[in-house]
């Protein structure tokens, strides 16, 4: 019973609520909805159509959810799903054997050191410039659709190449290989910031850095860390998102994938004030916004109309987690109209 | 003509004053003692004087005043847009929604319009949509605590779905008041000419030129920017305030809508993409540290200015693509922005 009050006490309770809703609310639509069927040795269904559209920005909003937890922010995780794409499919077109591992690998990891470069970037504005994360990132936001577009020359660069389709629709053991590799991803940023002192070290920078540095914390080093993370993890959405249209669209790949990614952390729970964070909360955020835009389909709205729907849950979910009504449903003993302001305070 | 010369001459004697070419503008704002509030404004008025000079070097008729009229009639909307935004961000907040209003009001005016709706009900419609969503926004942000990024994003995506539930296609206007606005031209001299949307445009700047720099609201709202719990302290209206500058941030919106209208003359679902990013870009070159508690108005006009000037030097140009104005823009953001972080460390 206490477990279920912690529950509800939570920040995730809101958000879980949100995603239980939609899931019954597509099931009583229609009931093959929860079906899972195996078919050529691989899995099938709505469900499974979720979890893989939703690798990509999964593997964002990880990487969003560190900055957001040093109180900073990444706009422009969207312009490296696009160059990261651009440069992937370019290398692959203009190589001599399009179709070869080598070349794919190759140009996985051109891509990939590109995109931490970047974030390195973006870190190095932040913590040794000294710029406001919001702004440092908006110069690449800006820019880097630009540079996109440069890469491939203003065209929509189309590959041919099995090895490469593998990253965004390929199939291993049954389950879908951008699956694994964003859970895999996920599971491993999990446990280094759970079950090391790190994710304790970024909670602190984005509490209070001044603090955290003179009590030894390399707040500069953890500062770009997450920002360069946050870029790789972008790079690698990039390439998920390229390889599933097996195309590079400099304009569009990635368009507003830093909103979905910064709404799905906070609806999580993880506040963009810095400081506590929760993976598994941006998980469910990332499940929800997916969900959401599925069932938008199923109940046959016009797709162009889902940013109502978004703005509606996100609304909803925002003001659910508020101060002014978290302190009107949970019991008298709590304060919790106090704690907000202390903290902005002790900040 | 007296309005837009209003403009650069107001900061070119402030230029004038510090007898300051390029090279010697730090040591010369030292010498003479210029407040360092307006180094960054400085910095984008330099830019802006340089581009001119570097434009009119290298392509003809370039420094015209159909190229200046241009540049103010094209950026009108833009020129709106960044002025409500300056409001919001040095309150130290940040309203994501504006270039989803643009195309809410713009749709709203053209289906309206498509249906027979007379001109002096749809105009004042559209910029009250504006408005109210501002008010929204600013319930929000003040009532529920939620940060200003989340608020406005999500007032994006609600305005972004509306227009979409109104409509999915581009709406042509043949409304006779929108088409006498959006053709006429008031020729001021020889090649200077300006058209009604260049002076509503110029009226809102001089309106919240005004109210932010002469009035007990402005100093509210850079009080709060500055510290927002010594504001409360002092016994400044800050509730009031803040959920007021969202509001003046989106009825500019539904003016720059009701101009990009005007300037487009259709409405259609799409338009405004990214362009809430430019008004903050044009903002931020202005001088308006994002942090809140410091910037001009003058200075978001000068930054959109800056901006349009790029986009019209590489049409001059004409062999780059259009994707270099991106990038100049982005470099040219660092640049200031790094520029305004050295000055920011001198002061400390």
């Amino acid at each position: 019973m206490t477990a279920w009050k912690t529950f509800v006490g939570s920040k995730i309770f809101w958000p879980v609520m949100a995603l239980v809703a939609l899931l019954a609310a597509n099931t009583i639509k229609t009931t093959r909805f929860v079906n899972i069927r195996v078919q050529d040795g691989h899995l099938f269904g709505a469900l499974i159509d979720i979890l893989r559209n939703s690798s990509p920005l999964l593997l964002v909003a990880v990487g969003m959810t560190l900055v957001i937890a040093t109180r900073g922010i990444d706009l422009s995780v969207g312009a490296v799903v696009a160059i990261s794409g651009a440069v992937a499919c370019s290398y692959i077109a203009s190589s001599a054997d399009p179709t070869g591992v080598v070349t794919v690998l190759t140009a996985v990891g051109i891509a990939a050191v590109l995109s931490l470069v970047l974030g390195a970037w973006n870190g190095f504005l932040v913590s040794v410039v000294g710029i406001q994360p919001i702004i440092a990132t908006l110069v690449l936001m800006t820019a880097g659709r630009g540079i996109a577009m440069l890469i491939t020359g203003g065209q929509i660069t189309t590959i041919n190449s099995p090895p490469y389709k593998i990253i965004g629709s390929g199939y291993w053991l049954a389950v879908p290989v951008a699956v694994l590799i964003s859970g895999g991803l996920f599971a491993i940023v999990a446990f280094l910031t759970r079950r090391t002192a790190l994710g304790m070290l970024i909670e602190s920078v984005g509490i209070n850095p001044q603090a955290s540095r003179l009590a030894g914390v390399q707040a500069r080093t953890i500062i770009w860390t997450v920002y360069a993370l946050a870029g790789l993890f972008a790079g690698i959405a990039g390439l998920m998102i390229s390889s599933n249209v097996m195309a590079a669209d400099a304009n569009n790949a990635g368009l507003f994938i830093e909103l979905d990614a910064i709404l799905a952390v906070v609806i999580g729970g993880t506040s963009l004030a810095g400081g506590k964070f929760s993976l598994a909360g941006t998980l469910v955020g990332v499940l929800v916004i997916q969900t959401l835009t599925l069932t938008v389909t199923i109940l046959g709205v016009p797709p162009a109309v889902t940013p109502l729907f978004k703005a509606v849950v996100v609304i909803a979910v925002c003001i659910m987690q508020s101060p002014v009504v978290r302190a009107r449903i949970a019991s008298r003993r709590r304060v919790p109209v106090i704690a907000p302001v202390a903290a902005k305070v002790g900040a | 003509m007296t309005a837009p010369d209003v403009l650069p001459t107001a900061d070119a004697t402030r230029a004038a004053t510090d007898g300051s070419p390029r090279a010697r503008l730090t040591r010369a704002a030292r010498s003479v003692h210029v407040d360092r509030r307006f180094l960054p404004v400085l910095g984008a008025l330099v830019v802006l004087l340089l581009m001119f000079a570097v434009g009119g070097a290298r392509y003809e008729n370039f420094l015209s005043g159909r190229v200046v009229s241009n540049l103010f009639i094209n950026n009108s909307y833009l020129i709106v847009l960044a002025v409500g935004m300056t409001f919001v961000i040095v309150t130290g907040g940040i309203d994501l929604s504006v270039g989803a209003v643009v195309a809410l009001s713009g749709i709203t005016a053209a289906s309206l319009f498509q249906s027979g709706w007379p001109a002096f009900v749809v105009i004042p419609l559209v910029i009250l949509i504006g408005s109210a969503l501002g008010l929204v926004v600013g319930v929000m942000v003040h009532v529920f605590e939620i940060q200003p990024f989340i608020a406005t994003l999500a007032a994006m995506f609600l305005a972004r779905g509306l227009c979409y539930v109104i409509s999915l296609s581009s709406i042509p206007i043949t409304d006779p008041t929108i088409v006498w606005l959006s053709s006429t031209q008031i020729p001021i001299g020889d090649t200077w000419t300006i058209t009604p949307s260049g002076i509503i445009a110029l009226a809102v700047v001089a309106a919240a030129f005004y109210v932010l720099h002469y009035t007990r609201f402005g100093r509210t709202v850079y009080a709060i920017g500055g510290s927002e719990a010594s504001a409360v302290l002092m016994g400044l209206p800050v509730a009031r305030t803040k959920v007021l500058v969202y509001v003046i941030s989106g009825t500019c919106a539904g003016i720059g809508g009701f101009l990009f209208t005007v300037f487009s003359r259709s409405g259609y679902s799409l338009t405004g993409v990214g362009m809430e990013l430019d008004a903050i870009a044009a903002v931020v070159i202005g001088g308006t540290l994002l942090t809140g508690g410091s910037g001009f108005v003058l200075g978001s006009v000068l930054g959109v200015l800056v901006l349009g000037l790029i986009q019209t030097i590489i049409t001059f140009q004409g062999t780059l693509s259009s994707w270099w104005t991106k990038i100049f823009i982005g470099v040219l953001l660092l640049v200031f922005v790094v520029l305004q972080r050295a000055i920011a460390a001198r002061r400390r």
